[in-house]
């Protein structure tokens, strides 16, 4: 027993080990069908693990239900396939009780904005410290096509035959009204971007916030070639002059008709529910400096007596 | 002294208190008076008093402004439920009057405030009536504030006098209640206590005194069922939670949310029900267990994610308080009909551990069987409680927590290799790993909803579904066995078991001992331990002629309740009858020697 309540927390040092490698890292082989943009984000992510040489034990990945969100299977390291919807409450569970792991969760549309909107706007709106990646496919892919929150008006869907009829939701003006303080937008078919993108959300102290546009090459190919050169369209960065901490201005770039904006349109310092409640156990363990868990009780007893 | 109850102590009055072994009173007014307060002062008294023990109830509360009861039963023995009728009634006002008459014992005493009251003709023969200004002498008393505030107070000092209670210990309760408020507000209420306590009448000075009881007690604590389960929780290494207001769990949240943080844990308030619950199993898998809880619906909506902790094989604790039921149903009301829910609720085969608290003392020891039992077996762990004992107050023996606390320290001692599903345990048992945990052969965890292989990675295989569900089951049969038997009151064997679970236990220990001649035998068994049933139940139940189960749900179709339909198909023992009752009220001592003496009645003609 520990002569103090506090709870001991572990330190996120790697020592002299080397990083982990693509080979220690690489697990499963994705059921993702040939040319699914999700491999991108998947082959990404390994590349930022050993770019900011994060130890092998604390690599800690959480998905719900959706193609993507098998995404823990094919990461060699702990990870959580959890329920429909709610991996932002799983990993604000996870990323409160353990302040020392960067939880990252991933997710698709359907995931993110329908059964687990409610879930995407308190998550943002507490500023919970975790990495979340939306592979947005504008569709739902592991049940073979029906619309998504953000599938276009007229998409043509086994659920919408005629064509979309329900307006789509913007990922990133949700993200920004809703309070996260990090907001970014990327595409699976710029690799070099989604890094940068990754690297920085990862530098966030808060909830950071990736919209990755990953084609579903099955159910919506072609739905981001507007987006892509190598396709004739346009890959167009956030201007240099756009102020992060500018919310309507950020509001504005969301705004743009498709393919938009990419690179980071929100960024603030706003204290994390992390940082919020630890001020808080802070405060209420001042008086009891030194004190056992027991101790505590028991002082609490006496005044019920 | 003789000793007596207080209808019979109340035929003639003497200037001398007559020695009473207990007493039941009721108060009613509206829940803004602070009623309440007054019987937590008084369970606070008997929590320091070496001779008598007491115990009480709140019955329907309300927001600011509704209709509000406690009732009081102060006893020299062991008092084991609120009492059927009230010995005394402090009516506050004309519908407090009105409406509870009824629960007035034979002879019982009513004092009302004749400033609010106006007492009817053909109830002043059939009861003793003793009018009191309370609200107007308690105005003049502490300053004349329209507000009624302090009629609590004062009614408190009225009932120190009827029953010659310790007034030097309740002045120091009172002092210590308020000295966070300021001087000016401790001695408002010392005056309005002292007032109430001198009010003088002929009907009422000193009309009673509780006798001594047997043994010195050592100290007790004071607390509702909601606060014993919350500090139970802590004691057991509980340090992170998560939760969303539904009456009657909320005060368990208030409470770790308030508490938590002294220990350097939190409890987090959740945008909804089955957030809070998936926040809980993601606090557990970081590496310590953690609770949700909820009530009513709120238990509907996290069964999904239950179902995957039972999947992931991950530790939990579900606080349910039971309401009324289904939908919204009876939000302040008892009933005891969540129990199918908390053994089968969710989809596919999913077997979790369910346990029932039965009084207030045994939620503190429930709750922390539930962790332990959570975290040995990595399993969600269901505690039932009820609207009957999550607001009652009682007093009991104080833990010893030096011996009971637990602080659950973070293992991330790296291991060689790690199958979070590992199948070679014959027993079932598997124990995670947390993330920052370094497995030494590099193949990591994942748990997962899906079914899976040993390692975590998704399995369709059906010889694999076969060895993991049976794995899942098996845990639970290990535990089973490691279960005591449940208690028996009464003979071993003989005509007939009344069996109950939950809040029941007391009220049925009482129908017992008031039954025990009616020319054949009668025991009850409290069953603690529901889902798995412990082992060794199939020998008792054969020893009595007829099965009672005595619940507060429906009967159902097919004429028997909740726990009744677990044990007929556990046990395929037809004798296993229902006695159920769904007033949305406790069973009364009473009612169930009625219905247990009907149904012998109905059989025996046959």
């Amino acid at each position: 027993m520990s002569d103090s309540a506090t709870l001991e927390q572990p330190t996120q040092d790697a020592g002299d080990r080397q990083p982990v490698t693509k080979k220690e890292i690489t697990a499963d082989h994705p059921t993702w069908c040939p040319g699914c943009g999700d491999f991108s984000v998947l082959s990404i992510y390994y590349k930022l693990i050993q770019k900011r040489n994060i130890p092998h034990e604390n690599v800690t990945t959480v998905a719900g239900i959706g193609c993507s969100s098998r995404f823990p299977y094919f990461v060699q390291a702990h990870g959580v396939h959890y329920i429909h919807g709610r991996a932002l409450s799983f990993a604000s569970g996870l990323s409160l009780s353990r302040p020392d792991l960067h939880v990252f969760t991933f997710g698709g549309d359907g995931d993110a904005f329908s059964i687990g909107g409610n879930h995407f706007v308190h998550t943002a709106r507490k500023n919970v410290k975790m990495t979340y990646v939306v592979m947005d496919n504008c569709v739902y892919g592991l049940t073979k096509k029906q619309t998504s929150p953000t599938s276009p008006l007229g998409f043509r869907s086994k659920t919408d035959g005629w064509g979309a009829l329900d307006r789509p939701i913007n990922p990133m003006k949700l993200a920004i009204s809703a309070g996260a303080t990090f907001v970014a937008r990327t595409t699976h078919t710029n690799p070099k971007h989604l890094l940068e993108m990754m690297d920085a959300a990862m530098d966030h102290d808060g909830f950071s916030f990736i919209e990755c546009l990953s084609e579903c090459t099955e159910f919506y190919p072609g739905a981001f070639d507007a987006s892509n050169p190598r396709k004739g369209g346009e890959f167009n960065l956030v201007p240099e002059d756009h102020d992060l901490t500018d919310e309507a201005a950020a509001y504005a770039l969301a705004s743009e008709d498709f393919p938009g904006r990419f690179g980071i349109f929100y960024q603030v310092d706003r204290p994390t529910k992390n940082a919020l409640e630890a001020g808080v156990i802070e405060a209420a363990q001042d008086k009891f400096e030194g004190k056992s868990s027991s101790d505590i009780l028991q002082a609490t007893f006496n005044r019920i007596k | 002294m003789s000793e007596t109850t207080v209808s019979e102590a109340n035929n003639g009055s003497d200037s001398q208190p007559s020695s009473i072994s207990e007493v039941t009173i009721r108060l009613a007014g509206n829940s803004q008076d602070g009623i309440q307060s007054i019987g937590g002062f008084l369970a606070r008294l008997a929590g320091r008093s070496e001779r008598e023990v007491m115990t009480m109830m709140t019955i329907p509360s309300t927001i600011s402004g509704g209709a509000s009861i406690f009732q009081v039963r102060l006893g020299s023995g062991e008092v084991l439920s609120p009492g059927d009728k009230a010995d005394v009634l402090f009516a506050f006002y004309q519908h407090s009057y009105d409406n509870h008459v009824n629960n007035l014992a034979k002879e019982g005493i009513l004092v009302y405030d004749s400033d609010h009251v106006e007492p009817h003709e053909e109830w002043l023969t059939k009861y003793r009536h003793i009018g009191i200004a309370i609200s107007s002498l308690t105005i003049e008393a502490i300053g004349g504030t329209a507000r009624d505030k302090g009629k609590n107070i004062y009614a408190l000092g009225l009932i120190g006098r009827m029953f010659s209670l310790n007034t030097e210990k309740l002045e120091r309760l009172i002092n210590e209640r308020f000295s966070g408020k300021g001087e000016s507000v401790v001695k408002t209420a010392m005056d309005a206590f002292q007032a109430g306590y001198r009010y003088h009448s002929d009907d009422l000075s000193n009309l009673f005194s509780l006798a001594r009881g047997g043994a010195e007690r050592s100290n007790q604590v004071v607390m509702s069922g909601n606060e014993a389960i919350g500090y139970g929780l802590i004691a057991a290494g509980v340090r992170f939670g998560a939760g969303y207001p539904i009456t009657p769990w909320t005060d368990i949240m208030e409470l770790l949310r308030r508490e938590l943080p002294k220990y350097g844990g939190s409890f987090i308030q959740c945008e909804d029900e089955i957030a809070s619950v998936s926040m809980a199993i993601g606090g557990s898998y970081g590496g310590r267990v953690a609770v949700t809880g909820s009530s009513g619906p709120g238990i509907s909506l996290k069964t999904e994610a239950i179902g995957w902790a039972v999947m992931a094989e991950m530790p939990l604790v579900v606080i349910d308080i039971q309401r009324g039921g289904p939908s919204t149903g009876l939000p302040t009301d008892v009933e005891q009909s969540d129990l199918n829910i908390a053994c089968y609720g969710g989809h596919g085969d999913s077997p979790r551990v369910v346990l029932a608290a039965s009084d207030v003392e045994d939620c503190f020891y429930t709750a922390i069987e539930a962790v332990n039992i959570a975290r040995k077996y990595s399993v969600p762990v269901f505690v039932l409680s009820d609207q009957a004992i999550a607001t009652r107050i009682e007093a009991f023996n104080e833990p010893d927590l030096n011996t009971i606390c637990n602080d659950i320290k973070l293992d991330l001692s790296p291991v060689p290799s790690h199958k979070p599903y590992d199948l070679s345990s014959g027993d079932g048992l598997s124990r995670h790993r947390a993330p920052g945990t370094r497995i030494e052969d590099g193949r990591y965890p994942v748990v997962t909803g899906l079914e899976h292989d040993e390692s975590g990675h998704p399995s369709g295989d059906a010889v694999n579904h076969i060895s993991m569900t049976k794995k899942r089951r098996n845990k639970l049969k290990t535990l089973a066995d490691e279960l005591p038997a449940p208690e028996i009151f009464g003979p071993e064997s003989g005509d007939v078991l009344l069996v109950g679970w939950g809040s029941t236990r007391g009220p049925l220990l009482e129908a017992v001992e008031q039954l025990s001649n009616g020319g054949y035998t009668l025991s009850t068994m409290h069953m603690k331990h529901i889902n798995p049933l412990p082992t060794g139940l199939e020998d008792i139940l054969p020893r009595f002629k007829s099965v009672y189960i005595v619940e507060m749900n429906d009967g159902g179709v097919y004429g028997y309740g909740q726990l009744a339909g677990i044990l007929r198909a556990r046990y395929a023992d037809a004798r296993i009858k229902g006695i159920n009752k769904t007033a949305a009220r406790r069973w009364k001592v009473s009612e169930i020697i009625e219905r247990v003496k009907a149904r012998l009645e109905e059989e025996a003609a046959v």
